[in-house]
């Protein structure tokens, strides 16, 4: 019908075209002009589909371990639960963050049977509640912001949905049935920083930022002091993309090398980045400097266990992922989705560290294997509270 | 024959829309949607009680960014600037608002002349430029735009930062209840829906405003036959300098009011959370609605209801992205068809010209 539509518009505008006397030939080249713009954006718009398709069928099974099969209905019920998930500016794609809670909400829709719903935010605060409110409205039972800005959203959208279930991650909000899922970052940092100061052949390492903020430095801190822990004598060098309020340092790979390339440069052998998306530059920084200079450098992940993640993106870059820090929103996830399933939701904040496992250092790839006892030391100190990594700069 | 060539400008963003509407159409073919059954979603979608108090709220800075991008069109100065002089100008204000509390109306008076005195001063820095070192203001309102990025990014985090336990994001004090817009809800009896910014008021006095200063008044006259004429305008003894400077600070200073709906009526500080980008979307507008006060409203309703209207299509397996090409498709389109109405116009005033000497 449209396509009719679409042909009696395009005779109409030759029609105008003459009537105006526009000549023959302009006429033709408006035309021409129009279809090509519409070829144009045709083609755009049909790769970006393709483009996140790709991302979605890249989604590691990895991060999570085998689900448990408990939950799984045998019939379908007549109303499936509904899961809604309300990305970060970023989007799916990201290859950090926001993948990461989709693969956690991707696992719960196919465990569970639920009814998956997932929004991307335009820019600008309002937008947010508005999303969660189009969730709430459509009878979702378990709502997700994704990100700790949709703390203020949250505390304005949740007390008027007071029978479904609403979660934040790395935010906490006022309202009884939010839950607020935390992690300790700097815990796991300072296992990295432990991995880091036992690996180096330099004593000198790295840590690249993605956006000079307060949750940054909690990775910052954390990795700070695991690298004092083992050699107080190590150079470590800091950079960040960008300074807030610009959050452009989470999405951008051209200057994540850019910084990766400086620290290897001024001798750096390890980088470990809490970075997003940007990180992904600093593994092809780490590929670069060890191929042109004959000696391996590394670098370590962050949020998934990236030795899979980057990995089967971009398999030339596996080798020089050294350790991951993973920090479960996966996991989290899929718990406010299994607890939504069998009653037993609950609000308020909970935080996740290693003594829960939300938070760990990941030996995939192997190559600290060798160092895994005296990484567990440090590990079980800090799980018995004799050390207590430092989550805010002094 | 005047009515004619007024029917035909009418007809043109309609044309537009259609076509627009028909092409989007032809998109949602290809990726295998029913267009039909798209356009009806949105449209249930869009006409429900809280989408419509949601597509006003939206609408009201997009109309006066439109206007503020207008008065600069209206002498043929591009100022590209208002995305950056807005958001000076409300981070100004939203600092300064935050730091005392007097009465209500007062409050909000002074509030809205900080970020206007803000925002002119920020434009008039393009127009300064422009006529003492010839720098075009299309370049100049860019670069400043970029400074201006720089300077709220810097002072947001150090001078005007409140402290907090949200990750410490950098954001300015709340303002205080006196400094707060009351929404409109109880005057169109609407108490079960979000609130209504009361902002709408003021859209509407500056798009009278607009519209005054334009058609009524000397310097309007100035600037629309410099618009017209450049050459004619100076040569009628008009200072082509000074006009630049003031329509400079005038669309600055409608700049400065863009931010302050979602400031007074909605965020009630300034956090990296702020809406940016109103100040393009004002140009698509203004475009749109022809630097006209009525045909700019129109233009931001509509704008602001593609975009409300288009966030039921995610939950219907519909990129909602389909919204940004239609504003596209409409903006290409109607840019196109004004363009052959002016060479009709144009064509038929020759015309009838040859026939009354004919005669």
């Amino acid at each position: 019908m449209s396509t009719i539509l679409f042909i009696k518009v395009f005779l109409y505008l030759q029609l105008v075209g003459q009537g105006v006397k526009v000549t023959r030939m302009k006429s033709k080249w408006l035309i021409l002009f129009m279809v090509f713009s519409l070829f144009l954006v045709a083609c755009g718009g049909g790769s970006d589909e393709a483009a996140v398709e790709e991302v979605v069928d890249e989604e590691p099974a990895e991060t999570l371990d085998a689900p448990a099969t408990t939950a799984a209905p045998a019939e379908p019920e007549e109303d499936p639960m509904g899961i809604c998930l309300v990305l970060d500016i970023g989007g799916l794609g990201d290859l950090s963050f926001n993948d990461l809670a989709y693969a956690g909400y991707e696992k719960a829709v196919a465990d569970f049977g639920m009814e998956g719903t997932f929004l991307e935010p335009e820019g600008g605060g309002e937008n947010r509640g508005e999303l969660l409110e189009l969730c709430a409205e459509a009878g979702n039972d378990l709502i997700i912001g994704n990100g700790f800005l949709f703390d203020a959203s949250m505390n304005e959208v949740a007390p008027n949905y007071p029978d479904t279930n609403f979660a934040i991650t790395d935010g906490v909000a006022e309202p009884g049935n939010v839950r607020g899922m935390l992690f300790n970052h700097a815990e796991g940092s300072f296992l990295a920083g432990v991995a880091a100061a036992l690996k180096t052949q330099t004593n000198n390492v790295g840590f690249l930022g993605g956006v000079d903020f307060p949750l940054i430095h909690e990775f910052e801190q954390g990795f700070i002091a695991g690298v004092k822990a083992v050699n107080p004598d190590i150079e470590i060098q800091i950079g960040y993309a960008t300074v807030a309020p610009d959050f452009g340092g989470f999405n951008d790979q051209v200057k994540g090398k850019e910084i990766a390339l400086a620290q290897y440069e001024a001798g750096a052998d390890i980088i470990y980045h809490a970075a997003g998306g940007t990180g992904t530059g600093m593994f092809e920084a780490a590929k670069e400097v060890s191929e042109s200079t004959g000696s391996k450098v590394w670098g370590i992940g962050v949020d998934f266990d990236q030795y899979y993640q980057v990995g089967n993106a971009l398999p030339e870059l596996q080798e020089y992922i050294l350790s991951s820090m993973v920090k479960s929103v996966d996991v989290s996830i899929y718990n406010a989705a299994k607890a939504t399933m069998e009653g037993t939701f609950t609000g308020g904040a909970s935080v996740d560290n290693l003594a829960t496992g939300g938070i760990y250092l990941s030996y995939s790839g192997g190559y600290i294997d060798d160092i895994k006892d005296q990484i567990d030391s440090y590990k079980e100190k800090i799980m018995s509270g004799e050390i207590v990594p430092p989550s805010a700069r002094p | 024959m005047k009515m004619r060539f007024r029917l035909v400008s009418v007809s043109a963003p309609i044309i537009a829309l259609t076509i627009s509407f028909g092409l989007s159409s032809l998109i949602l073919l290809i990726i295998g949607k029913d267009p039909y059954e798209t356009f009806k979603i949105m449209f249930e979608y869009g006409i429900r009680g809280k989408s419509i108090v949601s597509i006003i709220n939206r609408s009201i800075p997009l109309y006066i960014s439109a206007i503020a991008v207008a008065v600069g069109f209206k002498m043929g100065l591009f100022n590209i600037g208002v995305e950056g002089q807005y958001l000076m100008g409300s981070l100004v204000a939203a600092y300064i608002g935050a730091q005392f509390s007097i009465i209500t109306p007062l409050h909000i008076l002074f509030i809205i002349i900080v970020a206007v005195a803000t925002s002119s001063l920020w434009a008039a820095i393009a127009g300064y430029l422009k006529v003492e070192k010839g720098i075009h203001e299309v370049i100049s309102t860019i670069m400043l735009n970029y400074i201006g990025t720089g300077l709220i990014a810097y002072s947001l985090t150090t001078i005007f930062d409140e402290p907090n336990s949200n990750y410490d994001l950098p954001r300015t004090k709340e303002l205080p209840e006196t400094g707060k817009m009351p929404p409109l809800n109880k005057f169109f009896n609407i108490e079960d829906l979000q609130d209504l910014h009361g902002f709408l008021v003021i859209a509407v006095l500056v798009g009278i405003f607009y519209y005054w200063l334009v058609w009524k008044t000397t310097l309007g006259f100035d600037l629309r036959i410099t618009g017209s004429n450049p050459i004619a305008a100076k040569f009628s003894g008009i200072n082509p300098n000074k006009l630049v400077v003031i329509a400079m600070i005038t669309s600055g200073g409608f700049a400065g009011l863009v931010g302050l709906g979602p400031l007074l009526s909605y965020f009630h500080r300034y956090t990296i959370d702020f809406p940016t980008g109103l100040g393009f979307a004002g140009i698509g507008v203004a475009l749109l609605g022809r630097n006209h006060p009525f045909g700019m409203a129109v233009g931001a309703l509509l704008f602001a209801f593609l975009q409300r209207s288009a966030q039921i299509l995610d939950l219907n397996d519909v990129p909602k992205e389909i919204e940004q090409m239609m504003q596209a498709f409409i903006l290409l389109i109607v840019v196109v068809f004004y363009e052959v109405i002016r060479r009709f116009i144009v064509k038929q005033q020759v015309k009838d010209a040859s026939k009354r000497s004919d005669e």
